[in-house]
């Protein structure tokens, strides 16, 4: 029972944490505003006997969105709600297919007879997670961490100003580094 | 709790999600919308897994891709923010309009 009134205490307070996102006129907001969206459905979760993964995704969402809120100030487009402006465009449009495809999903969530299971629940879920992902579900553990580290490469070399090969060409071939301002040891 | 309430929630979600990355200007808050709309694949996973097949953990492993699927989106997301902010000024969707058709 009282895991009832908590799923849809937390589902509400989700659904209206992440309208909020986009109704507040300040992107600081915003990113609180998500990071409280992030933690209602993280209960939700927690609610469905995964500790593990509710947890995971509480800790994730708390440092994602302290990151977040860094690159918020640097881009931010109306600091504070101090220079009002519109930060949206079409709307009506976006209000439209959003709409549509919530009203398409309900439907299809309503009226779709989904499978139930009789199976018995494992006694320690993340044990059940942790065996697949080292034994019949490796692949996708190993394609992951390629993923994570191809983004590790690719968010650096995108973020880099100047980076060597600027300076040194592509195939590293100048002697002196092309640099705008002469200077530095022994230039 | 049931399986639909779980799936209608990851649906309002996911709608709310695609509103904001449909709508928003700034580059940030698309991102923001995006980042809504996986989560809502993490709740509809998550639940799938408890109501349809808790013997079998393939929905478990699927949250765990939508929460690595996350955390990469948000880095590359970011780093293409600063390279295009560095080379042109441009921290919003309508002034980098350059492949539009």
């Amino acid at each position: 029972m009282w895991r009832d009134v908590l799923f849809w205490v937390c589902a509400v307070l989700a659904v209206v944490s992440g309208v909020a996102v986009f109704r507040v006129d300040s992107m600081a907001r915003a990113t609180f505003a998500l990071l409280a969206s992030f933690l209602f459905a993280a209960v939700t979760v927690l609610l469905l006997d995964l500790p593990y993964l509710g947890v995971l995704v509480v800790l994730m969402m708390i440092m994602e969105m302290v990151v977040m809120a860094v690159f918020m100030i640097m881009y931010m487009m109306n600091p504070a709600g101090l220079m009002p402006m519109t930060m949206v465009h079409n709307p009506k449009g976006s209000l439209a297919i959003a709409v549509g495809t919530f009203v398409l999903l309900a439907t299809g969530v309503l009226v779709t007879p989904w499978p139930g299971s009789d199976a018995p629940r494992p006694d320690d879920p993340t044990m059940q997670l942790g065996e697949a992902l080292m034994g019949s579900k490796m692949l996708v553990m190993i394609v992951l961490g390629l993923a994570l580290f191809a983004t590790m490469v690719c968010t650096v070399v995108l973020a880099t100003h100047r980076g060597r090969y600027d300076r040194y060409g592509d195939r590293l071939e100048r002697k002196r580094p092309h640099d705008p301002i002469r200077g530095g040891l022994g230039r | 709790m049931t399986l639909q309430a779980f799936l209608l929630l990851a649906s309002a979600l996911f709608s709310v999600g695609l509103y904001g990355a449909l709508s928003q200007q700034s580059i940030v808050m698309i991102m923001m919308g995006l980042e809504l709309m996986v989560n809502a694949v993490i709740v509809g996973a998550a639940a799938f897994w408890y109501y349809a097949s808790p013997d079998r953990p393939d929905g478990q492993v699927v949250v765990l891709l939508a929460v690595t699927a996350m955390a990469v989106e948000m880095a590359v997301g970011f780093a293409v923010t600063t390279a295009i902010f560095r080379s042109r000024d441009v921290d919003m969707t309508d002034m980098a309009a350059d492949l539009k058709g």
